[in-house]
């Protein structure tokens, strides 16, 4: 028994412990706050990025650093009073239709490290932020792909002429209504040719012939996969209009999304605006004042329907033909009115849209053309029954109202203003039209907003817990086991270099828990020593040699510790399972843990107990 | 050499009666406490709000509570936070409002009504929907992992051990249940996620001296099964106190430094450590040595193995 180390064994261990402490540096720079610039849809020019740097020196900031990382230009300040100072000076600058301005952390390492190695990513709860689980209203995508039938049928119904024939749409279910048994035989064809939809069937009754039809189970899964989808993709634009760095935008299950939004403070505007299914319409006015009171009360003309204007609260009778709908909006600004002054939306149409625009606008100078504002409500709340029983409810609420008619002066084409908004309701509705609609509308079913003072606090009872107890631990071991003790305590050292490092090449995330988990490991880590040390005593106790001891102790203790570790790994990975996000966190740490921990307290301190003691000729041993 | 426990001969199956009374008790009150009070559920399992609130001085809790009622929150609860500065309000799923209005009324209400400036620290609010799914997972996240471990333990030891090893675990987690239950401390997922760890941890000890009692039964020529399981136990005594000692140790660092969130969090695993300790060397020994184990039951695989060669 030498207890003599191979080469391979050292040389592995310096290689780790070096790598490990690497990858690790990064976290202990910590991070500063900074501004980013990108362009919208393009790249940054090289005016754009001199117009950067001059407007922060002439705001007169104090000390920064400029970095441009691929498609953008930033400045890293060392407060974050600089860093809302420089957004202010850059916001008058620049244009938020074409640039994206976002605050955002960024490692406070230097140039050459910040290039292989990141700090671990921190979690909302220690960073501040808003994190909201979102569930789509699948009914309402279902219901809008079945309309989109019905509005195809009549298209059909219509193409081949079959008079005193209908559709309507009813609990999921579409319905035509033939004439007689011919035609419905020859549109039920008709309609197939559409695709492998829906599922028809023929049905007679009291002299009516009736094809009654319901999307199919994978028709419906397609239209609920692409509302989710289609939603995602939304959500992200919506995230980046509001300017936030490194948002989480993930799908979670079948019909909801997870959006985390680190650093954002205000969760009430967040939610206003990814929640919101705000949308624009332009349809011309039909007939005159008198027309309209009659209408409300009770003559709609055909072809018309009748609103409230938003301010009076005034009947209006709009035209049923939508002319241009939010979808056909390309791109949108707020701003003001020119000459009323008063906050205005500029809207820019796509090709379709201006089109149309134009023929409408051309054949009808003089008369007026109405802009409707509509927004879809749905919200979960719990209403207490008659039976006294709570349950849940899912309401809803459409809004449509007029927000401004206006006499057509001129030809439109693909640029004009609406008045008729708020100033923050024009800018929001500007960001909703630029950033798309929702396929479905979404409720937010949890949230939990972290406040940046709270995060800080995190952090930093986080830091000391865990110095605290490593420090505790550590003089235990020394007291208990003396030299021994002090290997036991450098391994334990190493497995936390080693699991910051872990955490920061795979950019888990960490969070409050993440720590608490990784406290934990510390107390846990060092029972691989324990059993070992308490085998080595043993061995000695037994009258074996010190060589023998040694090499026996690390010998015997190798299966229990095996087996001891595969067991909470196995309770961790349940965990992992289970989590939301804070829990998972806890989960990731504790699993990395385990594994360095087998790393440092078996072979890490058997190399030092090795080249420590090993191959000496020893009558007793520190432990 | 110091040492706290030296070579010790306890007779730890001995005292089986002592341990089956006293286990039996904190198991029954345990399952009392969780029959009569229930846990107090935090709303990561009902579904409702818990907003953080920090003023710039001592808050004025009956100001809050009063301020709260006036705006239609009769039913909130109002509490300190670990500081007197800190106020934590808890209200139930609202029957008046929808989804997330709540939060943004409850903290423009308590601005408007004090004359310092209140900082928001923290909303939670989760749907009551989610709630009760969160509570099915997590119920089926704590049987999914004794399940595994069950079957774990049944591969690498044997059938009496898996289940010693359970008793012993279920024993845990009911009596550290009932410590949340008798005192009202609220359970939250964080909880949970220390329960599922005290899980692994306990498990951990018990793995230990299992591994030990099976080292001893085909080491040892002589000595009946008790004797054997009572040298086991007493030869990885003093590695089951220091381990339970360290880990104590990081988790009162984590109590008294970690801050309020994670109290909760340290105080599960503090009990169930000290349960958990207690179970592996008196429940889970004990039920192993009350299911018969045999000499016979450690050696399966060498049976087999034998069978194989004298085969055709």
């Amino acid at each position: 028994m030498s207890n003599t180390n191979p080469l391979w064994k050292t040389l592995l261990l310096a290689v780790v412990l070096l790598v490990g402490a690497f990858y690790a540096l990064p976290n202990l720079f910590g991070s500063d706050p900074a501004i980013q610039i990108s362009s919208r849809g393009g790249q940054l020019t090289d005016a754009d990025k001199a117009k950067f740097t001059q407007t922060l020196e002439a705001a007169g900031l104090g000390e920064y650093e400029i970095r441009e990382p691929a498609d953008r230009i930033m400045a890293v300040f060392k407060d974050s009073e600089a860093q809302l100072a420089a957004q202010a000076a850059l916001e008058l600058e620049f244009n938020a239709l074409q640039y994206t301005l976002a605050q955002s952390l960024e490692s406070a390492s230097p140039e050459w490290l910040r290039k292989v190695a990141s700090p671990m990513y921190l979690g909302l709860d220690l960073r501040g932020g808003v994190h909201f689980l979102m569930e789509v209203d699948m009914e309402d995508a279902i219901n809008s792909a079945e309309e989109r039938y019905v509005s195809d049928w009549k298209r059909i119904l219509r193409a081949e002429k079959k008079k005193g024939s209908s559709v309507i749409h009813r609990n999921g279910v579409l319905t035509a209504r033939m004439r007689d048994a011919a035609t419905r035989d020859e549109m039920m064809i008709e309609f197939g040719k559409e695709g492998q939809l829906l599922e028809m069937t023929a049905r007679d009754e009291g002299g009516n012939f009736f094809i009654d039809a319901n999307l199919t189970q994978q028709a419906a899964d397609d239209e609920k996969r692409t509302a989710l989808k289609q939603n995602i993709v939304t959500l992200r634009n919506r995230i980046n209009e509001l300017g936030v760095s490194e948002p989480v935008i993930q799908q979670q299950g079948l019909e909801r999304i997870v959006v985390q939004l680190p650093g954002v403070q205000d969760p009430t505007r967040a939610r206003d605006i990814l929640g919101a299914t705000a949308t624009l319409e332009y349809r011309l006015v039909h007939g005159n004042q008198s027309v309209w009171d009659n209408a409300a009360s009770g003559t709609i003309p055909a072809g018309t329907q009748l609103f409230k204007e938003r301010d009076t609260g005034r009947p209006i009778l709009l035209k049923r033909d939508i002319i241009v709908t939010g979808d056909q909006i390309k791109d949108a600004s707020s701003g003001f009115d020119q000459d009323s002054g008063s906050p205005a939306v500029f809207v820019n149409l796509d090709g379709e849209g201006a089109r149309k625009m134009r023929e409408v606008s051309a054949e009808n100078i003089g008369n007026l053309m109405a802009v409707v504002y509509s927004e879809k409500r749905v919200s979960k709340r719990i209403v207490t029954g008659a039976d006294g029983v709570k349950k849940e409810v899912v309401e809803k609420s459409t809004i449509e109202e007029v927000i401004n008619s206006a006499t057509i002066r001129d030809v439109l084409s693909h640029r004009f203003q609406t008045t008729g908004l708020g100033s923050e309701e024009a800018s929001n509705l500007a960001l909703l039209l630029r950033a798309g609609a929702l396929k479905a509308p979404v409720v937010i079913i949890e949230e939990r907003t972290v406040g940046a003072s709270l995060g800080a606090d995190n952090i930093r009872q986080g830091f000391y817990s865990a110095l605290g107890g490593l420090a505790l631990v550590i003089c235990f071991m020394i007291f208990y086991y003396k030299g021994f003790g002090v290997i036991a305590g450098l391994a334990l050292v190493t497995n936390v270099v080693l699991i910051i490092a872990v955490l920061s090449t795979l950019q888990a995330t960490l969070t409050l828990p993440g720590i608490a988990g990784i406290v934990l490991t510390t107390g846990m880590a060092v029972d691989a020593n324990v059993l070992i040390f308490e085998r080595i005593r043993e061995e000695l106790r037994a009258g074996s040699g010190v060589q023998t001891a040694i090499s026996a102790g690390y010998d015997k203790a190798f299966s229990t510790i095996a087996d001891a570790n595969v067991t909470t790994l196995i309770a961790a990975v349940v965990l992992f399972s289970l989590g939301t996000g804070p829990i998972k966190g806890f989960a990731i740490t504790l699993s990395i843990g385990i594994l360095t921990s087998m790393f440092t307290a078996i072979l890490g301190s058997r190399v030092l107990v090795n080249a420590l003691y090993g191959g000496r000729r020893m009558n007793t041993l520190p432990i | 050499m110091k040492s706290l426990i030296g070579d010790l001969k306890i007779d730890f199956m001995g005292k089986r009666k002592f341990a089956l009374i006293l286990s039996s008790a904190l198991v029954l009150v345990a399952i009392a406490a969780l029959f009569s009070r229930g846990l107090n559920l935090g709303v990561d399992f009902t579904g409702g709000y818990t907003i953080e609130v920090g003023y710039e001085t001592a808050a004025n809790l009956d100001e809050v509570r009063t301020t709260l009622a006036s705006n239609g929150f009769e039913e909130a609860v109002v509490q300190t936070f670990g500081t007197n500065t800190d106020v934590l309000i808890r209200i139930p799923p609202s029957d008046e409002l929808t989804g997330v209005q709540l939060s943004t009324k409850v903290t423009q209400a308590l601005e408007a009504a004090s004359a310092e400036e209140v900082t928001m620290r923290r909303v939670e609010f989760v749907g009551p929907q989610v709630g009760e799914e969160l509570r099915e997972t997590g119920g089926l996240a704590v049987l999914a992992a004794l399940f595994a471990i069950v079957c774990y333990i049944w591969i690498r030891f044997e059938k009496k051990f898996s289940v010693g090893s359970v008793l012993a675990l279920v024993h845990d987690v009911v009596i550290t249940l009932g410590i949340f239950a008798l005192f009202q401390i609220e359970f939250d997922l964080t909880i949970l996620a220390a329960l599922l760890a005290v899980i692994g941890y306990s498990l951990n000890d018990t793995i230990v001296v299992f591994d030990r009692i099976r080292e001893n039964f085909l080491g040892m020529r002589r000595g009946s099964p008790s004797e054997i399981i009572n040298v086991s136990v007493n030869q990885t005594l003093s590695r089951t106190i220091i381990t339970s000692l360290t880990t104590l140790l990081v988790l009162l660092a984590l109590f008294f430094l970690g801050g309020k969130i994670i109290n909760g969090f340290a105080l599960a695993l503090i009990i169930g450590v000290v349960v958990g300790t207690y179970s592996s060397i008196f429940v889970a020994s004990t039920a192993v040595l009350q299911l018969g184990i045999t000499k016979e039951d450690l050696m399966p695989v060498e049976k087999e193995g034998a069978e194989f060669e004298e085969g055709p």
